[in-house]
């Protein structure tokens, strides 16, 4: 393992190699792309969001102290994934473990509310195929929830291998990527609450 | 039960009752027998599992794309052949061969293959092939996602191909425009064939866009600063850009629409809030793109063809780069052209022709390029520069044309007739096809060390000229005598003698694509005449050049110091282009793995069990795609080191052929002198 680090490092630089490197521009590349792919929902939401087709509008379906809650559980996980990521940089495995277990416990919390969200709104017949609108709402919120629950198993995987293997360069490099994602996946979130439900209830 | 095993899936989805599709399920069939029979009996199996299918590197995965290009080439002519014939007898009391359904899936299927089979897979593997090595590279930035990506796209392929004999294909347009495209309006697995290999694909590409646009910006040999960037490797960056700007968007158009169709959204429909126009705002955001995507390869590829056989440095180059970037820019802002009926309004309309109209001045400088380019250069005329040729003329006409249709008032009229039909052939069968001849013929040798016979090559390349224009200036006719696009039947006799010259002019084409078969044939038996062993039989200009044909699998034993645009002509000129390092070093190479492959059946498995809707399969996919990748990232013995002395070892035989080959070649007339 570390002699493959150790290759890294010393090839890295006469042969313009540089994995490191390339992948987390490369991963950048990836989250503009998937910038590019929320805002074409975005775009969609916003040319179907006031088609309610006789069915309920955001003002009516929508509970703000509650997505308030659901929101802060997001916000905080990055807080705390930050921290799991100043573990990394000083070679602590306790601390990079720890934090990604609350950040991912809090991510869960996360997705446990939405669901329960999504749920109550299907019992209650305002489902995804009710209205343009709901479809809309469903899919925006829905494809950052999808988002985020890769990001879980992502990190599921990453506490693994920092037990398994130690803060490896390869380790590092994921750990780096996955925290770019968390972050990314926090600011599109940022996006949702105002668009989709402060501007559907103020 | 059977539902929950097989979903949708029954017995009754093999056309038995069709005899042309049983015909074409057969042909298929039998053709696909041959080759596994061929490989079989020659023991060929283990070679291409270890040698090619798990191959992380990008000159096999290159021509991989190739062969994936030619064969889905074959399947889309088939289709275009179908519907010509169909066209040229339908008329009055005729009614063809093809009854209306299965006509509207022909059309379909030829432009869905065409574009995203033919045109992408033919451009991203000349891209493989060519692109680090034109750039001193040793691999792409991640060569294991490059076999996922061919594998993608692989896939997707064989979907459309499995189409053919279990369910149908989508009827509703190779765009696949909603509501026809919707539950209601098209409740069979077409459509969903149509999406998911659309969907599978384009997340390739994607990930393939990515990848050489890293590759290109952060692994140039040194010295080779932006400017010093040959052509090709110019628009395939502009390419990379304009896929992932684009990619994203074509993903959510399909993502809506499989939302529609399988958990009754409303996007799209009629009813219920749904907006059928955000489909065609989004498909076309990506669709415009997609256009320049498989078009700028094409121009890199001519650009550095009419160089090296005009003997001369590219005229303009930097106005060529700027063109290119001009280009990727205005592709974004011109896709309601495609849909200027939609009732935009007149300033919006006049804002998207106007956009539309300004891309002809940077397409027009680099047809004056071209041409200034071979201005009192020595040219000489190979095949690739006959395609050349052939493309800058008709590609003007197809341009004139499309200025013609950005005018909103004339477009109204022309809008979906054959006018249209003509149009857009008329630009990427010259504009990209040609293109992508042009590149297979030049850059043949350097991915299999022999060149292609020029006597079939030249033979196709007028067939192919004089079919197309055969085949397609009728149509222009055509739309101006009212007639639309997609006509199964007409009642109409003026219009039956331009189709008949439509159809011959297929049947000529048809001639120039056997020719393509028999020209490979060919060389392959005389390759002992065609061998080429100075990996540089055109005397080219920039690094692909420098190494052997085929390159060995690290490409370079020394990363050369670029100095000059056209790198390898100026090593030549200081003669350093075959210069002996004083020692080798060890290099760092990427290890093969079947994980693309197995990421390729699965998508194909996850693909095929949500058309027929069998949950549990495409669950079972799902998971086992994500377990893979876990898997995958567990592994940190990605890679090995080669060590200094095999580099060394071969790099010696490489220099003892090249010794003999001179010395051979003194004797009568030296092989580089002549091309010099």
């Amino acid at each position: 393992m570390s002699t493959i680090a150790q290759s890294h490092e010393t090839l890295g630089h006469h042969d313009g190699h540089d994995p490191v490197g390339n992948a987390t521009f490369g991963f950048w590349l990836y989250l503009m792309t998937d910038c590019i792919l929320f805002s074409s929902i975005f775009a969609t939401y916003a040319v179907l969001g006031h088609n309610y087709a006789g069915g309920p509008t955001g003002h009516e379906i929508f509970d703000l102290q509650y997505v308030f809650a659901e929101t802060m559980f997001l916000l905080f996980s990055s807080t705390t994934n930050g921290i799991a990521m100043l573990g990394m940089h000083r070679n602590s495995r306790t601390q990079v473990v720890n934090w990604l277990v609350v950040t991912a416990l809090l991510g869960l919390g996360f997705i446990v509310m939405e669901v329960n969200e999504f749920v109550h709104l299907i019992q209650e017949g305002n489902g995804p195929d009710r209205s343009g609108f709901l479809s809309a709402f469903f899919t925006l919120v829905g494809t950052h929830g999808a988002h985020v629950s890769l990001g879980l198993v992502w990190m599921v995987v990453m506490i693994f291998q920092v037990m398994g293997k130690g803060l490896t360069q390869p380790v590092r490099s994921r750990l780096m990527r996955l925290s770019l994602f968390w972050h990314f996946l926090d600011l599109i979130w940022i996006g949702v609450f105002t668009v989709v439900y402060l501007m559907g209830v103020l | 039960m059977q539902e929950t095993l097989f979903g949708k899936l029954t017995l009754s989805a093999i056309p038995y009752d069709n005899p042309i599709v049983m015909g074409a399920i057969g042909a298929a069939t039998a053709m696909g027998l041959l080759v596994l029979g061929l490989i079989t009996y020659f023991g060929k199996w283990g070679y291409l599992w270890k040698e090619w299918f798990t191959s992380v590197d990008h000159k096999r995965i290159g021509v991989m794309y190739i062969v994936l290009a030619f064969v889905m080439l074959l399947r889309g002519f088939a289709d275009a052949l179908m519907m010509r014939m169909q066209q040229a007898i339908a008329q009055g009391g005729m009614h063809g061969y093809l009854p209306p359904d299965h006509y509207d899936q022909i059309f379909s299927a030829h432009g869905t293959i065409m574009i995203i089979f033919v045109a992408m897979p033919f451009f991203i593997g000349l891209m493989n092939l060519i692109v680090p090595l034109q750039i001193g590279a040793r691999d792409v930035a991640y060569p294991f996602l490059n076999s996922v990506s061919f594998w993608l796209t692989a896939s997707s392929a064989a979907l459309v191909m499995i189409s053919l004999g279990i369910g149908d294909f989508s009827h509703a347009g190779w765009s696949g425009y909603p509501p026809l495209s919707e539950t209601r309006f098209s409740p069979g697995p077409g459509v969903d064939y149509w999406i998911w290999s659309l969907q599978l694909g384009g997340i390739g590409t994607l990930m393939t866009g990515i990848n050489f646009f890293v590759t290109i910006l952060r692994m140039r040999a040194p010295g080779m600063t932006m400017m010093k960037l040959p052509v090709f490797s110019w628009t395939i960056l502009v390419t990379n850009v304009l896929i992932m700007l684009s990619f994203p968007v074509l993903t959510v158009a399909l993502a809506l629409l499989t939302l529609d169709r399988y958990l009754g959204m409303h996007f799209f429909t009629s009813d219920l809030g749904g907006n059928q126009m955000m489909f065609l705002n989004l498909f076309w955001i990506w669709g415009h793109p997609e256009v320049y995507i498989v078009i700028l390869p094409a121009f890199g590829m001519f650009s550095e063809v009419v160089s090296t056989f005009s003997g001369k440095r590219l005229f303009g180059y930097h106005s060529m780069v700027y063109a290119t970037v001009a280009i990727a820019v205005l592709s974004f802002v011109v896709w309601l052209h495609h849909f200027f009926t939609m009732g935009a309004g007149a300033n919006v309309n006049a804002f998207f022709g106007i956009a539309t109209m300004v891309i002809a001045v940077p397409t027009g400088v680099k047809v004056f390029n071209w041409l200034f380019t071979m201005y009192k250069g020595r040219v000489e005329f190979t095949t690739p520069v006959l395609w050349t040729l052939g493309f800058i003329i008709t590609f003007c006409i197809g341009g004139m044309t499309g200025v013609l249709l950005s005018v909103p008032p004339a477009d109204f009229v022309l809008h979906n007739s054959e006018f249209l039909v003509a149009h857009f052939h008329n630009m990427l069968i010259p504009g990209a096809l040609f293109g992508y001849f042009a590149g297979y013929a030049f850059w043949f040798p350097k991915a299999f060390g022999f060149r292609l016979d020029e006597k079939w090559g030249k033979r196709a390349f007028w067939l192919w000229l004089v079919g197309f224009y055969l085949a397609f200036m009728p149509l222009y006719a055509l739309g101006f005598m009212g007639m639309p696009r997609r006509l199964v039947h007409y009642n109409n006799p003026a219009w039956q003698p331009y189709l008949l010259v439509a159809a011959a002019g297929t049947l000529v084409i048809l001639a120039a694509i056997v020719c393509q078969a028999v020209q490979l044939v060919v060389s392959i038996r005389n390759r002992e005449a065609l061998r080429d062993v100075t990996g540089d039989p055109w005397n080219g200009r920039t690094l692909e050049w420098a190494v052997a044909s085929p390159p060995p699998f690290y490409n370079f034993a020394h990363i050369p110091h670029v100095q000059s645009l056209d790198a390898f002509t100026d090593m030549k000129d200081r003669g350093v282009a075959y210069e002996v390092p004083a020692s080798y070093q060890d290099i760092h190479m990427p290890r093969n793995t079947a994980v693309g492959v197995v990421l390729g059946g699965i998508a194909f498995a996850f693909g095929f069990s949500m058309i027929w809707h069998i949950w549990w399969l495409a669950l079972g996919a799902a998971v086992g795609a994500l377990g893979a990748l876990v898997l995958r990232s567990a592994d940190d013995s990605v890679d090995y080191i080669l060590p200094a002395q095999d580099v060394a070892r071969m790099e010696r035989e490489r220099r003892q052929l090249l010794a003999a080959h001179e010395q051979a070649d003194t004797s009568s007339e030296s092989h580089l002198a002549h091309q010099g």
